[in-house]
């Protein structure tokens, strides 16, 4: 007789039905095939990952990391950890920069950037490797030094130079000195950001000819090492050609020189660790009143935070071999936020654009996810999501898997090119920190409405599996195809279907190659190829480190009505 | 037997001076405060902050830190107890605990000393008039020249006479100071001389006395106690035969390998000695006992509580620094000869009176043939074994004794027994409860053992055991009484005190009780493996070498233990055999401190950046992120060994974070073993580590000396000490003291450097001389001992800039030889 049992207790009643607001499903079904397919997939794109990563940590080779070692000088990666707070976290950026981009192998693109806290401080560290190239700038280095510059900017992080460069690379002079965005605007950034307060610091580990000179000398704070740190504008060879003076390199521009007689440097290290530490000691001085009013020292990040209800290696497991199968981004935010909770915004609107609000490592997050082709509801409702979280102050994800969107009479009459321009509107103004993750596809104008490369986010990276390009490489075929038989019929020209085949083959292996990660990664066209399984670490510390700046207000353009 | 009613008449003690410092000092202030005591501590300069100092409830300051200005100083400390309206003073040992001036001048101001009568101490500090008297009250004496005639030409003829070896010794003093042992004829002038200008430093006064040398004695010593009553009695013996540079390291309690009738005609002749010169309160005779013809010789008195009394305490069950105090408030001795208790004894009469009891009884009855059991005591010093254990100074930077936890009394169990015939069970459970359970239950078991022993010669009936208790209650007692380990650790030290050159670099005594000797031993060899000193060297490995040695094992004392034994005892540097053994556990432990440090650094981090959300947490989650790696990490220390004198051996580690939060650890290049390691911190640098499929407790100690971080690991039965280089792993308050300096401490070959922190007293060549090897250069005095400084090398002796007076630090660099061919060599 349950009657009078609810009346005695109603309370207890309805705590035993359980509502399960916002928990999202696990998803992922783990006995079927697909799981399996997808999770061998990815473990060969994974070892791929790992061997190309394993060339690259090794730096400029053997000889190179000995000659190093000879100079009692540490790699780039290790002077960097030598700077971090002990046991802390570090987000390299770009490892695969330069991946067979030249005829040498250019490993990281002979510079280590990311950001990591030095006595609770966020900083960028920009490394040169020694061993690579001798630190010259090659035209992907140089790109590299400015991104780092770039998020520097926008996050507001500290710099560090870790000066170790031979300047730029000579025969690629032309690439690499005249432009706008080539060498001299690391010294145009190093003044502007200085500028605005942000700390420029150089610790001369090495040496630092020509171009490389005005690294450390446009710094606010600099150190060297004795022995190892030169700055001069030209070197003793050049200077004996110019001047005909012999002199050595120390006595040139050694670190005695530089921080006794010239003031080109102000701490004088005694020797590599010393340097680093004394590095170390000016991040540590700087002040950081500054501190006031940065968004991430507003109250919104719960210190206590829960971990994903599901296992985050199971990421791996979720991408499909096959581009063109669809695949729920909801199993994929289960393993991203905490606690796998999710509350949806417009669940049942526009349903090919998931949005939601959730945290991650206890910091809110607002994450737009593609669940098929964008249509005018799904762009509409991305459009109302992202002004929310810019007038909330929610830092957006983008977890992009997307073909672009929906072509066709109707679509067309129905104004999705105006729909379209709505959500890239609101993606390109909105002020709020943004983090981008291809974890599929990204294909045409979704890029861009999902918040490509082109839209500034403050970070963007790559799943091993994911394709970039204008369109898929088939579409692309079908397209150039198309126009080339048109031409070929007005010349009067018969084109065979073999030769029709084999053209589309050239276009599609093209695509293929160009639209690969890796080809991406080279160029920069991201921050990196990661491990799906790092995905929440990765974002979580994206976020972390975007929060480090204030507040800024939105101002959107005009927007189509 | 005292006179009926006496205690009443005299004026009780009620404000104790202890004239001295350390252990003794604070063990004397611990017992005075059980009985209500209140204290007063006299300081130097030196020691205005040592724990003597804060165990006191007044102190005084009485002078500089040079001993003979402050605690020799026996006016200024009288004019402190007459300033702090003190009664009485405790001398304890060393210092002024044997000046009969002394003595005298407390009892002038009308103060109690707290010790025999002056004319005892001076009758038997004496050396030569302490065997002129023991030899007219037939006590045994070793063949010797006692006269006043010092001049050192008849003293060689006399010397002759003995015959050699012969022994030089001071007529004054102790502790083996001023002492020599002259092998042959043509040495006996420098070593008279030397005895005589180390007495003269040490006690005031320079005569000496030659003694036969007995190549392989034993040094058994008796415990006596008189009152003023004129009654004495022995608590048995001490034997004390382990010694380095004639002073004690460990003392055990009764000697072993020594027979019921030995033992008796020892303890008949010591109390015969006392009574021989009027002696009151505690007092020890110590004996020479020849091991090849088992004759034992009177060798001196000591007028005043010992060292090693602690062992005697462990198995009287007995409280000695109370005694002395009662004694010197006038009241007889607490118990007579008969009752003092000698192995099994004091039990055969508690078994009689349990005549209605069952098996439980007898279970007692067998465990109780040696109910007193056996103590051992070591004496943990600051001091560099290897370097011939010459004293060394610093800072305690981490000193943990035995764990509270492991440590429990002996007077529990005795305690626990008494329950079992009183029948008061609850009573004395809730006894045992309490807070400071030591002394209260020692007095219970006193007042109660005379009860019974007293009604176990009349009544039998009157003290019934009482049947009733439970069977289970009395096995629950037993079972609980194992637990109580019996060690005591005296200290007079914390961790972050100065061990200075001042005084005596004792830093504790450890002493441990168990049911016979082999289980004491094993207590024994416990607590030194967990006693963990670090910042000074220590002799605690060489103390458990000691205690693992077999012939110790076996109870095969004398007093040429060490010298005879030295090829166990010391390591070999030459030994590679055991050198590769030693440097795998090295490589070993160096692992484990890595681990640990890294899985500290983790907690400290932790507590830093939890609390304060602009110090972004995330960035400081364990392990540490790396975009597609492992966070790796290198450390290098450097192993402090006893294998490289000169140089020490360079260990580089490099620490891969697994993402699990274990630690994969290798030495040296890629294809190196690599050790997983978990670790997880229990606080205070203690931890727990799983590798290799072992799970073990570790305690670090971690300190920082100029810039240097030393890190001590104790691992099983390792202790092992790293030296790191300063470089980014500096906490914040060591980082802005940064300063990298990679030259080197070694000088240049020939450099001879000062072995201890001490005073320069003679130089016996000049600057620019020409000296042979092994030529004596100077002669350093410090914890009043002298040290000759020879050359280790033939050539010429440059940069001695050092005079007679002066004051030099340990490691000061004293003087050159410069050689063409130089040659290493050890001070000895």
């Amino acid at each position: 007789n349950p009657a009078p049992c609810l009346i005695a207790n109603p309370i207890h009643h309805l705590q035993t039905k359980h509502f399960s607001i916002g928990i999202l499903p696990d998803g992922v079904n783990r006995s079927s095939d697909n799981f399996v397919q997808n999770s061998d997939a990815m473990e060969r794109l994974l070892s791929d990952l790992q061997s190309h990563i394993n060339k690259v940590l090794a730096g400029g080779g053997e000889t190179a990391v000995k000659r190093n070692r000879s100079r009692y000088k540490l790699l780039p990666r290790e002077r960097i950890d030598r700077l971090l707070d002990p046991g802390s976290s570090f987000l390299e950026l770009s490892q695969l920069a330069g991946h067979e981009l030249y005829e040498d192998p250019l490993p990281s693109g002979g510079i280590i950037t990311g950001i990591g806290p030095v006595h609770g401080r966020l900083c960028m560290f920009v490394a040169n490797d020694p061993t690579v190239k001798g630190g010259t700038y090659y035209p992907i280095t140089i790109k590299k030094h400015l991104r780092a510059q770039e998020i520097a900017a926008q996050c507001k992080l500290p710099c560090v130079y870790l000066v170790d460069s031979g300047g730029a690379f000579l025969p690629k002079q032309a690439e690499v000195f005249p432009d706008k965005e080539n060498f001299g605007r690391i010294f145009y950034n190093q003044a502007t950001l200085s500028a605005q307060g942000i700390p420029q610091i150089a610790l001369v580990l090495g040496s630092c000819t020509a171009g490389g000179a005005y690294i450390p000398a446009m710094a606010d704070e600099s150190v060297m090492v004795k022995g190892n740190g030169t700055i001069f504008l030209a070197g003793p060879p050049l200077v004996k050609a110019a001047t005909g003076e012999e002199v050595s390199a120390e006595d040139l521009g050694g670190a005695t020189v530089h921080c006794k007689t010239s003031g080109v440097s102000d701490y004088f290290a005694q020797d590599e660790i010393h340097g680093l530490a004394l590095g170390r000691n000016i991040v540590k001085n700087l002040h950081l009143a500054g501190k006031q009013g940065m968004l991430s020292s507003s109250p919104p990040a719960n210190l206590e935070f829960k971990e994903p209800l599901y296992d985050v290696k199971e990421l791996r497991s979720i991408a499909p071999v096959d581009h063109k199968q669809q695949f729920d981004v909801r199993s994929v935010i289960a393993r991203i936020v905490d606690g796998s909770e999710f509350d949806e915004f417009k669940k049942l609107y526009g349903t090919t654009l998931v949005t939601g609000f959730a945290r991650i490592y206890g910091q809110p997050v607002g994450i737009l996810g593609n669940n098929g082709i964008l249509f005018n509801e799904s762009a509409l409702k991305g459009t109302h999501f992202i002004e929310l979280c810019s007038q909330r102050n929610i830092p957006l994800v983008f977890l992009q898997n997307i073909t672009g969107f929906m072509v066709g009479s109707r679509s067309e009459a129905n104004g999705i090119a105006k729909s379209g321009a709505k959500l890239v509107m609101a993606v390109s103004c909105v002020k709020v920190p943004k983090v981008t993750i291809m974890i599929g596809g990204s294909f045409g104008a979704g890029n861009y409405a999902m918040c490509g490369r082109a839209f500034n986010p403050n970070f963007l990276f790559l799943w091993p599996n994911a394709r970039i390009s204008v369109m898929g490489g088939a579409q692309a075929a079908g397209v150039l195809s198309q126009i080339e038989r048109a031409n070929k019929k007005r010349q009067g020209i018969q084109w065979t279907s073999e030769e029709e085949d084999k053209f589309k083959a050239k276009v599609m292996e093209a695509y293929e190659r160009e639209g690969n990660p890796y080809y991406s990664t080279a160029r920069l066209w991201d921050d990196g190829i990661i491990d799906p399984a790092d995905t929440r670490k990765i974002v979580g510390l994206c976020i972390s480190a975007s929060l480090n700046r204030p507040l800024e207000d939105t101002k959107y353009g005009v927007f189509r009505m | 037997g005292p006179p009926p009613g006496t205690t009443s008449q005299q004026q009780r003690i009620e404000k104790i001076l202890v004239a001295n410092r350390g252990e003794i000092a604070c063990r004397i202030m611990r017992t005075a405060k059980r009985l209500g005591i209140r204290t007063v501590a006299v300081y130097s300069d030196a020691d205005k902050d040592s724990f003597h100092v804060k165990s006191a409830d007044e102190a005084v300051h009485i002078g500089p830190p040079p001993a003979r200005l402050s605690y020799l100083n026996g006016s200024s400390i009288v004019e402190a107890a007459v300033r702090t309206g003190a009664q009485a003073v405790h001398p304890g040992y060393g210092f002024l605990s044997e000046s009969s001036e002394f003595a005298q001048l407390v009892e002038d101001r009308g103060l109690t000393f707290i010790g025999p009568p002056a004319s005892a101490i001076r009758d038997m500090g004496d050396k030569s008039a302490s065997k002129r008297i023991m030899g007219a009250a037939g006590v045994p004496l070793v063949p010797g020249y006692h006269g006043s005639e010092q001049d050192v030409e008849i003293m060689r003829l006399e010397a002759d006479k003995i015959g050699y070896p012969i022994l030089i010794k001071p007529t004054h003093g102790g502790g083996g100071k001023g002492m020599r042992i002259v092998q042959s004829p043509n040495e006996f002038v420098d070593s008279f001389l030397g005895a005589q200008r180390e007495a003269a430093a040490s006690f005031g006064i320079n005569t000496i006395l030659l003694e036969k040398y007995i190549t392989q004695p034993r040094h058994i010593e008796v415990q006596i106690f008189g009152d003023k009553f004129g009654n004495v009695l022995h608590l048995y013996e001490r034997d004390c035969s382990v010694q380095r540079r004639h002073q004690k390291i460990i003392e055990e309690a009764p000697a072993p390998c020594v027979t019921d009738e030995f033992r008796t005609h020892l303890g008949q002749a010591a109390v015969s000695a006392a009574k021989a010169v009027g002696y009151h309160n505690a007092g020890t005779v110590e004996f020479i006992v020849d091991t090849k013809t088992g004759h034992f010789y009177f060798m001196e008195m000591n007028t005043r509580l010992q060292v090693e009394h602690p062992v005697t305490e462990m198995i009287v069950g007995q409280d000695l620094v109370e005694w002395q105090i009662r004694v010197a408030n006038g009241e007889p001795l607490p118990i007579s000869q008969g009752q003092v208790p000698l192995s099994g004894q004091a039990f055969t009469h508690g078994i009689e009176l349990c005549h209605s009891c069952d098996v439980l009884f007898e279970f007692i009855s067998k465990e109780n043939i040696n109910y007193f059991g056996h103590a051992f005591e070591a004496r943990i010093y600051a001091e560099n074994v290897l370097k011939g254990f010459l004293p060394a100074t610093g800072v305690l930077h981490h000193y943990q004794p035995v764990p509270p936890s492991s440590t429990g009394n002996l007077f529990m169990l005795i305690h626990l027994r008494r329950i079992l015939y009183s029948g008061c069970f609850l009573p004395a459970m809730l006894a045992t409860l309490q807070f400071d359970i030591f002394y209260p239950i020692l007095q219970l078991e006193r007042v109660e053992r005379n009860r019974i022993i007293s009604t176990s010669h009349s009544h039998l009936s009157t003290s019934k055991p009482v049947s009733f208790i439970p069977l289970f209650a009395s096995l629950f007692l037993l079972v609980l009484s194992f637990f109580y380990l019996t060690v005591r650790v005296e200290t007079g030290v914390e961790q972050g005190d100065v061990v200075s050159m001042h005084y005596d670099p004792m830093i504790a005594k450890l002493v441990v009780w168990g049911e016979n000797r082999a289980a004491a031993l094993v207590k024994l060899k416990d607590c030194l493996l967990k006693f963990q000193v670090a910042g000074v060297p220590t002799n605690i490995n060489f103390l458990q070498n000691l205690a693992n040695h077999k012939a110790f094992e076996e109870g095969n004392v004398e007093t040429h233990f060490i010298e005879h034994h030295k090829d166990d005892l010391f390591v070999d540097p030459n030994n590679k055999v055991i050198y590769e053994d030693a440097f795998s556990a090295a490589r070993l432990g160096a692992k484990l401190v890595a681990a640990c440090l890294c899985e500290k650094e983790r907690s400290a981090m932790k507590e830093s950046h939890s609390g304060d959300p602009s110090l972004l947490p995330i960035w400081y989650t364990h392990p540490p992120f790396r975009v597609n790696h492992h966070a790796q990490r290198t450390m290098e220390f450097e192993w402090e060994n006893e294998y490289e004198s000169s140089s020490s051996k360079p260990l580089m580690l490099s620490i891969t974070y697994h993402p699990d939060g274990n630690y994969f650890i290798q030495i040296g290049e890629n294809g190196a073993h690599i050790l997983e390691v978990k670790a997880s911190n229990l606080g205070n640098d203690n931890f727990i580590v799983e590798a290799d499929g072992l799970t073990m407790n570790i305690s670090l100690a971690v300190y920082t000396k100029g810039q240097i971080k030393h890190i001590h690991i104790w691992h099983g039965p390792h202790h092992l000490h790293f030296r790191q280089k300063l470089g980014l792993d500096l906490s914040d308050e060591d980082e802005t003291q940064h300063k990298t300096s990679f030259e080197t401490t070694s000088h240049p070959p020939g450099t001879v450097v000062a072995p201890m922190a001490g005073l320069v007293v003679k130089v016996l060549v000049e600057d620019g001389a020409k000296v042979e090897a092994g030529q004596p250069v100077l002669v350093l005095e410090a914890m009043k001992m002298e040290h000759v400084v020879k050359a280790t090398s033939g050539g010429v002796v440059e940069g001695l800039k050092v005079g007679a007076g002066q004051q030099v630090s340990d490691g000061s660099v004293l003087f050159r030889v410069k050689v063409s061919h130089f040659e290493f060599g050890f001070w000895n």
